[in-house]
């Protein structure tokens, strides 16, 4: 229990600090679906009724809406068509549904328990078989109400698709605006629906390459705040920093292992070389991966922790090779198509790779299949980079550059749905999908 | 680029000759390099020709040099850590300069342009960075005098997405500190 408390407590504090910035405000997300599949599934979402005093503390039913929008496979309906609003099962006609042409009902109430304390109550009923298909409540608090929403689109999500939904995770990403002659670089996490934005780090000097640990509590980044490249890991709960690389030359690219002790980076030392290296933050054990004198950097770790993914240019240009980390082989080249892949990122299933691919001029987002190594584009930018792949494996963010911005777009992981996130103000880079919550 | 080198070349002749007569300073000659040694430590401060002033020259450098020091950004071309032969004369001074003064530190900071994805251009502005360190060097430089930093895409000179803001930011800057 103690702990909860500290950790309300303390995200309590640092959102009424960034709510005290006004500047925080302009790296807050604003979605906008550009392309979602034809043939998405219409849901009608009613407003959920309310049982306390005066208004309802959130619009549940509003974020559950969004959240199955956003995922592009559900197109919810408008309020102002509905011909009722069921908050019960007993309330429910199914014929004034089947006029709709709606697939799926999703109704529900939030309850005041007293002392800051909620119910969020909902069923999910098939129009057409007139039948409950799902049925559950969620306890939450006064500040949790939104996370609670947010998990049960996750359940609605999984019931209906059969995949996890991926509503209650968050996202990292630099933000860059300019003050008068200079750059201000800020760090954030915001929810995955870029609600909440929180700051994490400001600096003027560079920010880059955020990457969070497995249990989503810390994050590792790199700064320039020294006027050289160091690593720093964050704990996000306390705001507590710790340098874990300033070696001279680079240091670059952190890369948690799947069980969080070890990082993978980019080390160069003084002649400039990059290679790989493998650090363990509490032991100081350092291992090197690669000894090629081209550029090796970018890594990523393969599901089982048991090898890393990175670009080399070792052939000439640059492409994604393996290399096993108990030392025991030499690294592989991975990709064979076009002249440019860098930037990997494994999905969650191990099958493929998400890759930045330079195609006729463009650099575009793409997957590799790792058995076929057939390559599929999955964007249709100039400037797309930086993937990060949804811990369901799903959608994909990235980042883009639109009417001259640096904006970040997702895509889904078969090409068909696309929105993008744009700040209202500044460049917003290098996004990087939490893991799933650790509750 | 040649006759602006020439040019220099006649002005150092002209006051070298000029070195023996008695000089009154110009108006506009205030900053005149004369017999500050300050100024000339200092990047990109005019200590050019003037007329009926001395050239500073620090142990090391030849006449001419303090110009050519002026040159503290080296540009490439795309995709190449390469450096243009027209930067090798610039290049040499610096490592007078550096070789004659052993107590005199340089950071040389290396850039990519905007494309590609960006740590791999880290790697690029560092590749960069330590090719100029090989050419100083090789010109006798020593190591201890010289840091390497890269900053990728991450501090560009130029904005935009086109090949004109790209190839003000494919680069090498050169700053010196004690």
């Amino acid at each position: 229990m103690r702990p909860m408390n500290l950790r309300r407590l303390t995200s309590m504090l640092i959102t009424a600090i960034a709510l005290l910035s006004a500047s925080t405000a302009m790296a807050q997300l604003r979605i906008e679906i550009n392309r979602g599949v034809s043939e998405a599934v219409p849901v009608a979402v009613v407003p959920f009724g309310y049982d306390g005093p005066g208004q309802a503390p959130i619009d549940a039913a509003g974020v559950i809406a969004g959240d199955l929008e956003r995922s592009g496979r559900f197109a919810p309906l408008p309020g102002d068509d509905m011909i009722s609003r069921p908050t019960s099962g007993r309330e429910v006609n199914f014929t004034d549904w089947r006029l709709l042409k709606t697939d799926f009902l999703v109704i529900g109430s939030l309850l005041d328990q007293g002392a800051d304390r909620y119910l969020i109550r909902f069923q999910v009923f098939d129009v057409f078989r007139g039948a409950q298909v799902l049925g559950f409540q969620i306890p939450a608090s006064a500040d949790s109400l939104r996370a609670a929403s947010h998990r049960a689109a996750d359940m609605i999500f999984e019931k209906l698709t059969g995949t996890p939904g991926a509503f209650s995770t968050r996202i990292a990403y630099v933000s860059v605006t300019r003050q008068g002659e200079k750059d201000l670089y800020r760090l954030f996490v915001a929810d995955a629906d870029g609600a909440n934005p929180r700051m994490i780090s400001e600096s003027s000097q560079p920010l880059m390459s955020p990457g969070w640990s497995p249990d989503g509590r810390r994050l590792a980044y790199v700064s320039f705040e020294g006027s050289r490249s160091a690593i720093f890991v964050q704990e996000l709960a306390t705001g507590k920093r710790t340098e874990v690389s300033a070696r001279p030359g680079i240091n670059g690219a952190p890369a948690f292992s799947p069980d969080g002790r070890w990082l993978a980076l980019t080390l160069s030392g003084q002649d400039g070389n990059l290679d790989i290296h493998v650090l363990n933050p509490a032991t100081g054990q350092l291992r090197r991966l690669t000894k090629n004198p081209a550029i090796d950097t970018e890594a990523a770790w393969s599901a089982d922790g048991k090898a890393i993914y990175f670009t080399s240019d070792r052939s000439g240009g640059p492409q994604v090779y393996m290399v096993p980390v108990d030392g025991s082989g030499g690294a592989r080249r991975i990709t064979f198509e076009g002249r440019y892949n860098a930037r990997p990122r494994v999905t969650p299933d191990g099958a493929s790779l998400a890759v930045v691919h330079n195609d006729q001029g463009n650099y575009r987002i793409a997957l590799v299949d790792l058995e076929t190594k057939s390559t599929h584009i999955l964007t249709d930018g100039r400037q797309d980079e930086s993937p990060s792949i949804a811990p369901n494996g799903s959608m994909i963010i990235y980042a883009t550059r639109l009417a001259g911005r640096g904006t970040l777009a997702a895509v889904s992981t078969d090409g068909r749905i696309s929105q993008t996130l744009a700040a209202a103000a500044g460049d917003v880079r290098e996004p990087v999908w939490s893991p799933y919550p650790t509750y | 680029m040649q006759t602006k080198r020439l040019f220099i070349i006649a002005i150092a002749c002209l006051l070298a000759a000029g070195c023996a007569k008695s000089t009154k300073p110009d108006e506009d000659a205030a900053d005149a390099v004369g017999t500050d040694g300050d100024i000339s430590r200092q990047a990109g401060i005019d200590t050019g020709a003037v007329a009926g002033g001395t050239e500073y020259l620090e142990p090391g450098m030849l006449p001419g040099d303090s110009t050519l020091i002026q040159e503290t950004v080296i540009y490439f071309d795309f995709d190449t850590a390469r450096i243009r032969p027209d930067y090798s004369e610039a290049l040499s001074a610096h490592a007078r300069r550096l070789v004659g003064n052993q107590g005199l530190n340089v950071r040389l900071e290396g850039h990519a342009d905007e494309r590609g994805s960006r740590e791999y251009n880290i790697g690029l502005g560092e590749r960069r960075a330590q090719a100029v360190r090989q050419v100083l060097m090789l010109q006798g430089v020593s190591a201890a005098q010289i840091t390497t930093v890269s900053y990728g895409e991450e501090r560009p000179a130029a904005r935009g997405s086109d090949e004109a803001a790209w190839e003000r930011n494919r680069r090498v800057e050169i700053v010196y500190s004690e």
